[in-house]
């Protein structure tokens, strides 16, 4: 059995005496697709830059691909890719430029990067597209190159904070189909959204509440367990504050 | 335990794969990138010096009009009246008082009524007759010491030319025994008010390139920091196997050859149009202009790490760093006419060291041997700060939630 892609361990981080993420303890598995829910406020995007290294916990601790996010950050960078919620490509770059700098950032050598430049270009249907700056490209268009950017070193695991924000039902349903693809290479994708159409679409899901984790599995179980229709219901309940709280 | 658990694949590219070196050399490609493609700043950036000297040399410089003139006559006679319509006469003059003493001076000058004053003496007329010197005092007012020199010049050539009339004329009416001939007769005696060393009068170039190396340098810098800030790819750069010190490396460096490329519009300018001379070495010139260059990009940066939008960083580098190097460098100001406070506050302005560095190599000639002290203080600053931000860089992102 391989260690998990990802393991928190009571990660928690304090903003003086606010506690932004409260011990949250949950594992990934390998090439599972992991929805990271939870209100705006609720802790998320703190969690996500402590495991990618981009803030240091307080207390308790977390390994991504198998490297402690505290200790070996270098190797953690080199493991994983990372989309964030604003876009992050290069808008006066084209799309050949962005794809080599971001190549050559993660190691990869010109002969690689061309290989996987051609193969990404193909995939998306991009071919005639590469000299083009990348600001001229639609939003979806965009995004879908972002994802393929933050996929372009294989990483083990790849981190994506609200990637459909503002796109189009169309083009989301193509952003989950590279999101599959990728997680059918063998990585894993841990991935926050505010649509829970498209929680319904992760292997598990976990939410949280107030920076812990108030609901963890499968979509299926989660409604099962809860007694709600849809993912929908039960965000609503778990997430709005009052006695209607689990 | 999920549907599509095929874990077994390797990660791609193993870690420690990560190479240093083509990531910087492919992130300075990018920056040079930026700044190639976004022509309309890029023009402002080569052409601004350009502007700049042009405009510091012909209108700063610029000829003086009419000067107002106060004439003071104690006891007005055959030769103060003679020169006064001389003055009057030669056009450049405008004589806004006669006065019988010097006392109302002062007020006259304080209030700009007056910019200049020619004094005589009582019995000048008497003097002159006699062969003895007969003192003109000419007082200008120097509060612009380009200006004040200016209008020194115009007085004392109409009273110098007066003399020589005089003189031409004295054989004629035949010299006393025992004078020599066309002794002195009039001496022209010259103060200047407020500014009476003339500090920074012709010195503008000096300033000039530290006023425009502190904008292209520190403003670019933190704004083009301050961008990827804002669009988000600095979380992603942050990401990255990058390391903090990459980034700003690649961020400060093409500015550094822009920086350089300013000082070469400014030098030459001047030389070209100006004819201001290099005297010391001009190859000391240009590494002490990389030095200052290293400093204001380091404050650059300073400020990119201290605030998250374009706005705010281009405020602090307008506000912060140019006021300052216009007003306590001695670039506009002479340090030596500054409030001690102030004069203190100016310790820590980068140009105020780096003038006295350019002074001395462009207008004194002098070497690196007397420059030491300015240099490691330039450089102490640049590591500092550079020192201070690359940890603020290291500390990561502010935390949001």
């Amino acid at each position: 059995m391989t260690p998990p892609a990802v393991e928190a361990r009571a990660l928690t981080r304090r903003f003086g005496a606010f506690t932004a993420v409260d011990a949250i303890t949950f594992d990934v598995a390998p090439g599972e697709v992991f929805g990271f829910l939870g209100a705006n406020g609720a802790g998320k995007t703190t969690a996500m830059r402590m495991l990618t290294g981009l803030l240091a916990p307080t207390s308790g601790g977390a390994r991504v691909a198998g490297f402690d996010v505290a200790r070996a950050a270098d190797q953690v960078k080199r493991s994983i890719g990372y989309m964030s919620q604003r876009f992050s490509l290069y808008e006066d770059l084209t799309v050949r430029e962005n794809v080599g700098l971001y190549g050559r950032v993660y190691g990869l050598r010109g002969r690689e990067i061309a290989d996987r430049l051609a193969r990404l270009l193909d995939r998306l249907g991009f071919a005639h597209l590469a000299g083009e700056r990348v600001g001229r490209l639609p939003l979806g268009w965009k995004q879908k190159l972002a994802l393929s950017v933050a996929l372009l070193h294989e990483p083990r695991v790849v981190f994506l904070d609200e990637p459909t924000g503002g796109v189009d039902p169309v083009t989301r349903r193509q952003f989950w189909e590279l999101i599959y693809e990728a997680a059918a290479g063998g990585t894993t994708v841990f991935v926050t959204t505010h649509y829970m159409d498209e929680a319904e679409y992760c292997d598990r899901v976990s939410i949280m509440v107030d920076g812990r984790i108030a609901a963890l599995g499968t979509p299926a179980e989660l409604t099962a367990r809860f007694d709600v229709a849809s993912m929908d219901e039960l965000f609503v309940r778990l997430a709005r504050p009052g006695p209607g709280a689990a | 335990m999920t549907p599509r658990a095929s874990a077994d694949r390797a990660a791609g590219p193993g870690p420690g794969s990560g190479h240093g070196s083509g990531a910087l050399s492919a992130f300075l490609r990018k920056e040079a990138r930026h700044l190639l493609r976004d022509r309309r700043t890029l023009a402002i950036l080569l052409l601004m010096p350009l502007v700049q000297v042009l405009l510091f040399g012909f209108v700063v410089r610029t000829e003086v009009g009419r000067i107002r003139l106060a004439v003071v006559e104690p006891a007005p006679d055959v030769a103060t009246r003679a020169l006064r319509h001389r003055l009057a006469a030669a056009g450049r003059f405008d004589v806004v008082a006669v006065l019988r003493s010097d006392r109302a001076l002062p007020r006259l000058f304080a209030s700009g009524r007056a910019q200049q004053a020619v004094v005589f003496p009582a019995g000048f007329a008497d003097r002159l007759a006699g062969g003895e010197p007969a003192p003109v005092l000419i007082v200008t007012d120097a509060t612009d010491p380009n200006t004040g020199s200016v209008m020194r010049a115009h007085a004392t050539t109409v009273v110098r030319r007066y003399e020589q009339e005089l003189r031409a004329r004295r054989p004629a009416t035949g010299d006393p025994p025992g004078r020599s001939p066309g002794g002195a007769a009039v001496l022209a005696e010259t103060r200047m008010r407020f500014n009476p060393t003339l500090a920074s009068a012709h010195l503008f170039v000096p300033g000039l390139v530290a006023f425009v190396l502190t904008i292209v340098s520190a403003l670019m810098a933190s704004v083009s920091l301050t961008r990827e800030k804002e669009t988000g790819t600095m979380e992603v750069l942050l990401v990255s196997p990058l390391r903090p010190w990459q980034i700003v490396v690649g961020k400060v460096l093409p500015y550094l050859a822009l920086g350089f490329a300013n000082v070469l519009t400014v030098l030459l300018a001047a030389r070209v149009v100006f004819g201001v001379p290099v005297r010391g070495s001009v190859a000391l010139l240009l590494a002490e202009c990389l030095l200052f260059i290293a400093t204001s990009l380091a404050l650059g940066v300073l400020i990119a790490t201290r605030t998250s939008s374009q706005r705010v960083a281009l405020t602090a580098s307008l506000m912060g760093l140019m006021m300052p190097t216009l007003m306590l460098s001695g670039f506009i100001f002479p340090l030596e006419s500054l409030p001690a406070p102030l004069r203190a506050l100016s310790a820590v302005v980068p140009a105020r060291w780096f003038l006295l560095v350019v002074r001395g190599i462009m207008l004194k000639g002098v070497g690196i041997g007397h420059l030491w002290d300015e240099t490691l203080v330039l450089a102490g600053m640049t590591a500092l700060l550079l020192g201070v931000s690359a940890r603020r860089l290291d500390v990561r992102l502010p935390g949001g939630r």
